[in-house]
């Protein structure tokens, strides 16, 4: 649990010396508390006071990063339960499971869907973030041989191996180990020998037990081995239970910072039916999962999850904004209809929809109200008649026109006026209020 | 480490609402714990989804999702018949969008017609919903209200511009109301309140803080939902305890994810699966904010999001 001020005074040396730039210990303990300052700035505190106090500030859920260069994920540094009291912090990664009794091609096939996977969605790449290779066969050897088809046909691609296997382990894990992969398969009866494998190819270790006391334990013994590294499995596999244990997780590490279930977690979500291993996998994005593993990453499905996770990971203070700018939806003509809005990116998103709805091409003018929808940038002063002439202006968008004529959206009716007195020439009409009613309004208009 | 969980007890919980009538009828919420943490109290009821269906033909939905009513869907009648005998719908919700201005502009009569057919047809509860047009809703409502009489209906949606003729009927008639408003958990107590305010049992409401679709503001719907929830269970706030609604379908089946063929965009793979993948995934999310009441079309997000349900309860 995070130490108060008086905790953290108690630690320190008491000798108000000054030298931390504070009149007190007592001072310089509170802003410690407050996380507003840094412990390196007291030259005297005790190795010992270090040490208590470096694991009381630590994030509660460890920051791992899987993974290296350009393609590494940063899993981990949570510090809430509901996403409206602070951002997420690093977004889930998706893994594919690649069983080792594949064929050669099957794997390579598999490889390149990976590789293949990214897309771009408003402005981020998003893409299937890992390979895990499943010691299926139960034979070393096949192992190996997937896992260099996958170092070689999905290179730079984070890697988890999964194997209870110590022997199997090695051998695999050898291939990628400059490339901080994971180690997935320790458990109470392998412990020793898997963290002293990862030890030494410096993996992150995925440790599974039979509920969350049993993992409690193991990820202590691993840490007594020299481990520090681990994504964690409590072994739920139901939905019901993947949310039970993930809740239960997240709120000790967040709220007790219970530091042994303080590391990120994998959940496993392979289901025969892709849909509805779409769902579970959903289930893991919103409910806490660092990691799911799924066994096919079908481009309607990978859409679907990468949308989720952006949607969840979203930092919900700052309301999200498109560019601003004239897009053309459709292809539109000179005589085409020209409308305006503002960049609260859902206003954008609902207006454009029903611009496309309506099968009318337009010219859809987003102006930048700082994310604001109509209503609330119109109140606050930033949808004024003014600034609206001033960016058509601006934009030179009549050269492009037949006729200069604006669209307004119908909450500020009362602008039409006054935009047409600044912008001599043009004449302003009111459209409807709700964007449900463009496709009607556009139709009648055409 | 020994690890002993924290268990969370709250101090309130979400009414339980009951629609349709005789063996039909269904309950849902009623839980005092968050979604499906049911390891700490109880979730007595599960989530109710309900097929949506509309009064006049679905030429606006798009291809994919009109498919499997194809034969059935010129006839809300024959329609509402096929999801309950066919598909084992557990509740139907009749839009009476043909009622809107815009639309095919149809009469309160004619909507009194087409609720009185369908409820003959069918024997699972009913949620009634207007165009969504403030002012020809409360005119099509209060007539359809009065002809589902005693049927313990849902009726809706209340919005704050004609949420009294809207609660006044759904009041005289004995039936259940829905409560919209938009995106802000401020604007939903406020119309809970007003509609309270009028002598409507609050635990007849049921909460829309209204829907977005996957990637068109999902984030939002599902923060309003969970922090409504919050209020509920943790600040025993009488006034947000009643169950929440996701209008699912209506929301999803109309952007571009779900309308756009795949020749068109390739890199999103195949649009059928897109399309019913984007409905039960936008469901799934929202049950898992808050949401007890579903209303959805494909066939097959339903029957995923009805196994989902069955795996988290
Ligand atoms: S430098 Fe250390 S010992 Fe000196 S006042 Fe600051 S906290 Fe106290």
């Amino acid at each position: 649990m995070a130490l108060s001020g008086i905790e953290i005074f108690k630690l320190l040396p008491k000798t108000n010396c000054k030298k931390c730039g504070h009149p007190t210990c007592l001072a310089f303990a509170m802003k410690l508390a407050q996380r507003q300052a840094s412990l390196e700035a007291c030259p005297d505190v005790s190795e010992e006071a270090k040490k208590i106090l470096g694991e009381a500030s630590a994030p509660p859920v460890r920051p791992v990063t899987f993974g290296t260069g350009d393609k590494a994920v940063k899993l981990g540094e949570e510090t809430v339960l509901f996403r409206h009291d602070k951002k997420f912090v690093n977004p889930c990664a998706f893994a594919i499971e690649v069983k080792d009794t594949l064929s050669d091609d099957e794997v390579s096939n598999l490889c390149g869907q990976v590789v293949n996977s990214e897309i771009d969605r408003v402005g981020q790449k998003l893409r299937i973030d890992a390979i895990m290779i499943t010691n299926a066969s139960g034979d070393a050897g096949r192992l190996e041989a997937a896992a260099k088809v996958v170092a070689a046909k999905a290179p730079g691609v984070p890697v988890i191996i999964y194997t209870e296997n110590p022997q199997a382990a090695e051998a695999a894990i050898r291939l990628f180990a400059d490339k901080r992969p994971i180690l997935y398969g320790a458990d109470a009866s392998n412990a020793e020998a898997m963290a002293a494998i990862a030890k030494n190819n410096k993996a992150i270790l995925g440790v599974v037990a039979n509920g969350l006391n049993e993992l409690s334990d193991l990820t202590e013994k691993v840490k007594g081995l020299g481990v520090e590294d681990m994504v964690i499995d409590s072994g739920a596999r139901k939905a019901k239970d993947i949310i039970a244990n993930n809740t239960l997780i997240r709120r000790a590490a967040t709220k007790k910072n219970f530091k042994p279930l303080g590391y990120p977690i994998i959940n496993f979500m392979q289901r025969p039916d892709s849909l509805y291993e779409t769902l579970l996998a959903g289930i893991g994005v919103t409910k806490y999962a660092s990691i799911v593993v799924m066994s096919s990453i079908e481009k309607w499905k990978n859409l679907a999850l990468f949308t989720l996770r952006q949607n969840i990971y979203t930092d919900p203070q700052v309301p999200m904004q498109v560019e601003q700018k004239i897009y053309n939806i459709g292809e539109p003509k000179p005589e085409s209809p020209f409308m305006i809005t503002t960049n609260f990116s859902l206003t954008y998103f609902i207006v454009s929809g029903e611009i496309e709805n309506s099968k009318v091409p337009c010219r859809l003018a987003v102006m930048d109200c700082e994310g604001l929808s109509v209503l609330t940038a119109w109140a606050a002063g930033k949808f004024t008649a003014t600034k609206i002439a001033q960016f058509i202006t601006d934009s030179g968008i009549e050269k492009e026109m037949a006729n200069k004529e604006l669209i307004l959206p119908g909450y500020v009716a009362i602008l039409s006026g006054s935009i047409e007195d600044k912008l001599p020439g043009w004449k302003v009409t009111v459209g409807p209020r709700e964007a449900n009613a463009l496709p009607a309004f556009l139709k009648t208009r055409n | 480490m020994a690890f002993t969980p924290t268990r969370e007890t709250y101090s309130g919980k979400v009414y339980p609402v009951t629609v349709g009538t005789g063996d039909s009828a269904i309950t849902f919420g009623g839980e005092n714990v968050l979604p499906f943490n049911s390891f700490e109290g109880s979730t007595p009821n599960r989530p109710l989804v309900a097929f949506e269906i509309q009064d006049v033909p679905p030429s606006d939905w798009p291809e994919n999702v009109q498919k499997p009513f194809a034969g059935v869907s010129d006839d809300p009648v024959k329609w509402a018949k096929y999801c309950q005998d066919e598909l084992k719908a557990k509740a139907i919700a009749l839009r009476l969008i043909g009622t809107h201005p815009d639309r095919e502009n149809r009469s309160p009569e004619d909507a009194v017609k087409t609720v009185k057919d369908v409820l003959a047809a069918i024997h699972i509860p009913l949620i009634i919903l207007g165009s969504n047009h403030a002012e020809k809703d409360s005119s099509v409502l209060i007539a359809a209200a009065e002809a589902a009489k005693d049927r313990n209906c849902i009726i809706g949606k209340a919005q704050e511009a004609n949420y009294k003729t809207i609660a006044a009927a759904a009041m005289a008639n004995n039936h259940k109301l829905i409560a919209m408003s938009e995106l802000d958990i401020n604007l939903s107590k406020q119309l809970n309140i007003l509609i309270t305010q009028m002598g409507f049992d609050k635990e007849r409401v049921i909460t829309d803080p209204m829907c977005s679709a996957l990637g068109y503001g999902l984030e939002y719907t599902y923060s309003v939902m969970e922090r409504i929830r919050l209020a509920a269970l943790t600040q025993n706030d009488v006034t947000m305890q009643q169950p929440m609604l996701g209008d699912v379908g209506m929301y999803v089946w109309k952007i571009k994810e779900t309308t756009a063929s795949e020749a068109d965009l390739p890199q999103w793979g195949a649009s059928e699966e897109r399309g019913i993948a984007w409905e039960a995934e936008t469901a799934t999310a929202l049950l898992v904010a808050g949401a007890e009441l579903l209303i959805m079309r494909h066939p097959r997000a339903v029957e995923a999001v009805e196994k989902i349900i069955e795996e988290l309860i």
